[in-house]
């Protein structure tokens, strides 16, 4: 099964070097990864999706905790959350592809963000599935390129992941 | 105000720790450092042959003491050589603090000489690591680095100081910190309360309960307590290789180790138990053998201060996660409150099947031979025999290690010192000399083997150096004998690169280093030649003991099977 973990860690050199060091060293895989400062500089927060069945997910959870610089860890998909993408796609527009496409994008509630004679760079930001979507709606022999963020998420209700 | 140099904040920091020895080697990176501890007379530093062995000196004593053991190594292959010990240390949970220098924070990238990435290159085995960045974080670092190793489940440490913050005309002002606090790390200081009632009313329901403790009790300073408790419910114990001395090796109720050369009725009971007590254990392949298998009517219950060790291998019925003394020291409190009572009959029941699995073929059998050639396990015998169990032994890999561990009776924690985890050779030699160093009064016996005496066999110098009168029980059977018993019995007796056909005389190469050298040979001349060697109490003596080159260890699991599928002997198994 596929989850989303989320890591709240001190925000210090090497510290990402060893959550990702970790998941190559115990043979955990890694789906999508993203991570930035909080609204404490000190603190990093990382969401990682993985694929495993539960009692892999235990051990990666509690190997994360280990983790010196990990603060917290939870794993979002065991409650209710939210989680986005955010991605870029730049692709062919000519002709009579130009008014498809914006089209395509409007119906994915995305925007054009870039235009020039022959490309647009399409933004589109929801689950991960949406985003699959997208590009299968539009058809690949018209992208030319992807940008993915990988997967944010944060709990539903009043939980809250923090010191 | 006290104004320090960065080199000497390293040394005067260590000092400040407590810190008497440490073992290591210098180098360019480390030069200042070098200067800063020439000029002081608190810090006693060893100086190796190899930093390998410096590391296995700082984890010998580590595992003697229960403290930290400190290596100081140059950048670049002074860093590198240290990974073996280091991950020696990381796979048995030993505390270690290790500095390396660095080449100067402005050249980090730049390959320079003797640069590598040692907080990169040792990643995976460390508990977790420092790179410096100035001068007046080496106090803060060095303290929390050492409060890292020594706490919670223990590891070793690394600290990487660029040359440039050792700069001995920088001064900064120094403070040692008396405590750390990390907001990220705070390790368990007891079991759950209400998991340790549970805990305890299923141990008093159980029919056939036995004890499997491990590592966790000696590094948690448990023995007492698991002796006590082991004591008041008659239970059955059973150690892991890592966890001997943890109960008493003397003792009825010790079944002797378990696993894949475990005893036979420590193997059969473990199988057939309904209830295990795991302590400060991690279910380790080679205790379990065929994990499906594992104990099919047991419940579990595991105690252990690292939650990732608890249900990894083998699912806990109820798990405790902390500290392994305070967690006995409560459940023996709640006996002493005597609300239940033991399961009399069904005890008594248990011991009397454990007894006949006991009688029936002793805890090692082994056959003596004719007299005419000394056989591995005879020479652990009489080694147990005349250091009357209390040394400090400590041992290499392979057959001379689980001879040890099954002939050896030790009594008291801390005294058997090996490396269970990750299977160092070389480890034994140069983990006796960190234990002689700290415990000079005490008899400290290295048994090892040809092969693995010569992975490190360059400390004999050292050995001199530093008058370190150590006692090496060298079991030559002229081949590297684990290696050829898997090929005798899985490879049909090809002896695929498994012995040595130009050893060295290893009395001359003993008597070269300019200690005694003593060459065993025949049963007779083993215990006069034992006596003889520990009666010479100001040198290092090296006995080089011919053994019986065929002899395999047993019991020995038959791979993938449960538990009780064991070879008793070649031509025997359950």
């Amino acid at each position: 099964m596929r989850h989303i973990i989320s890591v709240l860690m001190e925000n210090e050199p090497g510290a990402l070097s060893r959550v990702v060091g970790l998941f190559a060293q115990r043979n955990y895989n890694i789906e999508s990864l993203n991570v930035a400062p909080t609204e404490d500089a000190t603190l990093s927060r990382l969401t990682l999706t993985t694929i495993g069945a539960d009692h892999k997910i235990e051990q990666i959870t509690k190997q994360l905790n280990k983790l010196i610089d990990v603060v917290k860890v939870v794993d979002l998909t065991e409650g209710a959350h939210i989680e986005r993408e955010l991605m870029f796609v730049k692709v062919k527009a000519t002709g009579g592809q130009r008014a498809e496409v914006k089209r395509t994008t409007d119906i994915f509630r995305g925007q054009i963000v870039d235009v020039t004679a022959n490309t647009y760079v399409v933004q589109l930001a929801g689950d991960s599935a949406k985003l699959d979507a997208f590009i299968q709606a539009i058809g690949s022999s018209t992208v030319l390129e992807v940008v993915r963020t990988g997967v944010s998420g944060i709990a539903r209700g009043e939980k809250v992941l923090s010191l | 105000m006290e104004l320090l140099s960065g080199a000497e904040m390293v040394i005067r920091a260590l000092a400040d720790e407590g810190v008497e020895y440490i073992y290591g080697y210098p180098g360019g990176a480390l030069l200042h450092v070098y200067d800063a501890l020439f000029q002081q007379n608190k810090v006693t530093h060893i100086l190796v042959r190899h930093e390998q062995a410096a590391t296995h000196m700082a984890d010998g004593y580590a595992r003697a003491s229960g403290k930290a053991g400190v290596v100081l190594v140059t950048s670049g292959p002074g860093a590198t050589n240290t990974i073996t010990g280091i991950a020696t240390a990381y796979m048995d949970s030993v505390p270690m603090v290790i500095i390396s220098g660095q080449v100067p924070s402005d050249f980090i990238g730049t390959d320079m000489f003797q640069e590598t990435d040692m907080v990169g290159i040792s990643r995976p085995i460390v508990k977790h690591s420092f790179l410096v960045k100035q001068a007046q974080d080496i106090p803060a670092t060095i303290k929390k680095a050492f409060h890292i190793a020594q706490s919670g489940r223990p590891g070793p440490v690394v600290v990487d100081i660029p040359k440039d913050i050792t700069n001995p005309s920088d001064k900064y002002e120094y403070i040692y910190p008396k405590k750390v606090k990390l907001r990220s790390y705070t390790p368990p200081l007891k079991g759950h309360s209400g998991q340790i009632r549970k805990a305890l009313n299923m141990l008093l329901e159980a029919k056939r309960p036995i004890i499997y403790s491990g590592g966790g009790v000696i590094l948690g300073k448990a023995a007492n307590e698991l002796t006590q408790l082991a004591k008041q419910l008659r239970l059955p114990v059973t150690n892991t290789l890592m966890g001997l001395g943890g109960f008493p090796g003397t003792d009825n109720q010790f079944l002797g180790m378990l696993g894949m050369h475990g005893s036979y009725s420590a193997n059969l009971a473990m199988h057939h138990s309904d209830l295990i007590l795991a302590v400060g254990v991690r279910f380790d392949d080679r205790v379990t053998n065929g994990i499906s298998k594992f104990c099919p009517t047991a419940k579990i219950i595991h105690i252990d201060i690292d939650p990732a060790s608890i249900s990894k291998n083998v699912r806990a019925d109820i798990p405790i996660v902390g500290p392994v003394q305070p967690v006995l020291s409560e459940m023996l409190s709640l006996l002493k409150e005597g609300k239940s009572a033991l399961n009399e009959e069904a005890i008594n029941a248990w011991w009397k099947q454990i007894e006949e699995w006991r009688s029936s073929r002793g805890t090692f059998p082994y056959d003596k031979g004719d007299g005419s050639v000394i056989k591995s396990q005879m020479v652990i015998e009489t080694l147990c025999e005349v250091t009357k169990g209390k040394a400090y032994v400590t041992s290499d890999v392979g057959q001379h290690q689980m001879f040890t561990a099954q002939y050896y009776k030790f009594d008291k924690p801390n005294h058997w010192i090996n490396s269970g985890g990750l299977g160092t050779m070389g480890f034994g030699l140069p983990s006796a000399m960190g234990v002689k160093l700290s415990f000079p009064d005490e008899m400290v016996v290295c048994v090892t083997g040809e092969g693995s005496i010569q992975m490190n066999i360059q400390e004999l110098s050292t050995c001199m150096q530093y008058d370190l009168p150590i006692k090496i029980i060298n079991l030559n059977n002229q081949a590297l004998g684990m290696v050829r018993q898997w090929q005798d019995m899985q490879y049909n007796s090809r002896y695929s690169h498994s012995y040595m056909d130009s050893l060295p005389d290893f009395v001359k190469l003993a008597e070269a280093y300019g200690h005694v050298g003593i060459r065993v040979e025949k049963p007779e001349e083993l215990k006069p030649a034992m006596e003889k060697a520990l009666s010479i109490k100001d040198r290092l003596v090296f006995l080089d003991i011919r053994v019986d080159p065929n002899e395999h260890v047993y019991p020995m699991q038959i791979k993938d099977g449960s538990m009780r599928d064991m070879w008793l002997s070649k031509t025997e198994r359950t």
